[in-house]
């Protein structure tokens, strides 16, 4: 590792943190539309296990994102907990960090300046520190030569890449990621997932990633639990088996795809729930 | 290079055709004075320090009103942007008086300061601080939540949200508001200044005023230069580096 042989704070920063584990316990959400209330989640049970990589798959509409924000404390739950290494969660905080589907990039900082916005926050570390810590992380996505570029200057993927990497900065023991791939072409997104699966090793943390993509998830997770709509609830689990690093054209990966999806159709049959 | 000397081209030829119309006497020298007529003028104000004296007392009345407008509307609109309380009540009281052309708190101003400083600073604040308000409301507004919701998960509380966050992301239209606060100011105050005779200092407008006492074309003229001159100095040092920053950050076209 490039700052192995230092010493002080930014070894410190950078060494690895042990992982969260997640016990989320009847968890219910609902929320009032023009329509009527509608239930998001209806006592969600899960339990995520340290360095886990767990992948929820649900037609949209399915109350996954809700559940996510409520992990990140961006919501609260109606009644349920959710609980952090035995404390519950409740306010959002940079121990679990949040990939959105927009990249949600600062345009007015460069790429630089949106990985070193988390660290900023991060006290007891100097300016030095901050900015080696940042650009370990930029090396880490591949975006060393960009780090004074502008947002408006990076492709879709290159985004989401500066995004993982200000995700990654402050350490955070729980990555929490809401179809964060979801808006990108094909190609970049197959590589963005090699990338993931490389830095999830490297880096040991606990990741919850929400998805409608069902060969993604079996790409990525070491579970997947299918989630249906109406009122949000974890319908079937899946243990995925596969060697790492996953290849997502393989017949196995694609094996267990076409399963989850036969699972997912025939749990899906009621109408779609009321977007929030 | 090339479009800097087809500006001054431009402005070239502009001169040469004021002095054809001069020389062809199109109309009385009385009305339109030459070139060089208007340069002797300023050039003699420029030596004698009557030129820069008024030059100084106008900025200094704009540039303190404008700032005091700053330091009023940027908070006033991050409230009304905040608190559902203050957007109708300062909010609607912003809209309101941005629509009255700044020029018109000029009679009330005399009235309630009479002709001395305070009254031109009164006519600067109203000039620039609504539509600084209601420009930092807008810009907060448009923020898009999915900034306030990754910075929460980055550990970003309140006032470091507003301040790291909020502010930042509404710059390009407060940016905006801040240029229009300027040119309704900089209006307001050249009006105040040729209406109204100001006992605590003569600035550019007074000038431009007895210029038209005197019937002398060549003061009003040049007067007029040194106004445009000012305002473009101004787009050129104040505005045009942030404007430039904010096109080049976030992408938009100059």
């Amino acid at each position: 590792m490039r700052f192995g042989h230092k010493t002080g704070s930014v070894t410190e920063e950078l060494a690895l943190v042990s992982p969260s584990k997640l016990a989320i316990d009847k968890v219910s959400k609902s929320f009032r539309s023009r329509a009527g209330t509608v239930l998001a989640l209806d006592r969600v049970s899960l339990n995520v296990a340290e360095a886990e990589f767990v992948c929820i798959v649900g037609a949209s509409g399915c109350g996954k994102s809700t559940l996510l924000n409520i992990i990140a404390g961006l919501e609260k739950p109606d009644s349920g907990t959710v609980l952090a290494d035995g404390k519950p969660v409740t306010a959002p905080g940079r121990e679990r960090l949040v990939m959105f589907q927009e990249p949600a990039l600062f345009p007015w900082l460069d790429v630089l300046g949106n990985v070193l916005f988390p660290l900023k926050l991060k006290p007891n570390l100097t300016k030095k520190d901050r900015r080696d810590v940042a650009k370990y992380y930029l090396e880490l996505v591949e975006l060393t030569r960009f780090e004074r570029a502008n947002i408006h200057e990076l492709s879709g993927g290159m985004k989401q890449r500066v995004a993982l990497a200000r995700a990654l900065a402050p350490n955070p023991r729980v990555l929490l990621m809401d179809e964060p791939f979801a808006a990108l072409d094909a190609l970049t997104r197959e590589q963005l997932y090699g990338d993931l699966q490389r830095i999830w090793k490297s880096r040991r943390k606990t990741i919850v990633f929400v998805t409608h993509n069902v060969r993604e998830a079996v790409c990525l997770g070491d579970r997947v639990l299918l989630f249906s709509p109406h009122p949000g609830r974890v319908q079937e689990e899946f243990i995925i088996e596969l060697p790492r690093p996953r290849d997502l054209n393989s017949v196995e990966l694609a094996t267990y795809a076409s399963r989850i999806t036969h699972a997912l159709k025939s749990g899906a049959q009621s109408e779609p729930a009321i977007a929030k | 290079m090339k479009r800097f000397l087809l500006a001054v081209l431009f402005f070239a030829v502009l001169i040469a055709f004021w002095e054809w119309a001069f020389l062809a006497k199109i109309w009385s020298p009385v009305l339109l004075p030459a070139p060089q007529q208007v340069a002797e003028y300023l050039k003699t104000v420029a030596t004698d320090g009557t030129l820069v004296q008024a030059t100084v007392i106008t900025m200094r009345r704009l540039l303190i009103g404008y700032v005091i407008g700053l330091i009023g509307g940027l908070p006033l609109g991050l409230l009304t942007a905040r608190w559902k309380v203050f957007h109708d009540t300062i909010g609607t009281l912003a809209l309101g008086l941005q629509t009255l052309p700044s020029v018109c708190w000029v009679p009330l101003a005399l009235l309630w300061f009479g002709q001395t400083e305070a009254a031109m600073l009164f006519v600067v604040i109203m000039g620039t601080l609504w539509s600084v308000v209601i420009a930092t409301d807008t810009g907060v507004r448009h923020v898009p939540p999915i900034y306030r919701r990754a910075a929460l998960t980055m550990g970003s509380k309140r006032l470091h949200i507003w301040l790291k966050v909020i502010l930042p992301a509404a710059l390009p239209f407060i940016v905006s508001g801040m240029k229009q606060g300027w040119a309704f100011a900089w209006r307001s105050l050249m009006a105040a200044e040729i209406f109204v005779t100001i006992l605590t200092g003569f600035g550019l407008g007074q000038l431009l005023h007895y210029g038209r006492e005197l019937s002398a074309m060549d003061q009003v003229i040049g007067i007029m230069l040194v106004i445009v001159v000012i305002g473009l100095l101004a787009d050129k040092i104040l505005f045009s580096p942030v404007e430039r920053f904010l096109h080049r950050r976030w992408g938009t076209n100059p």
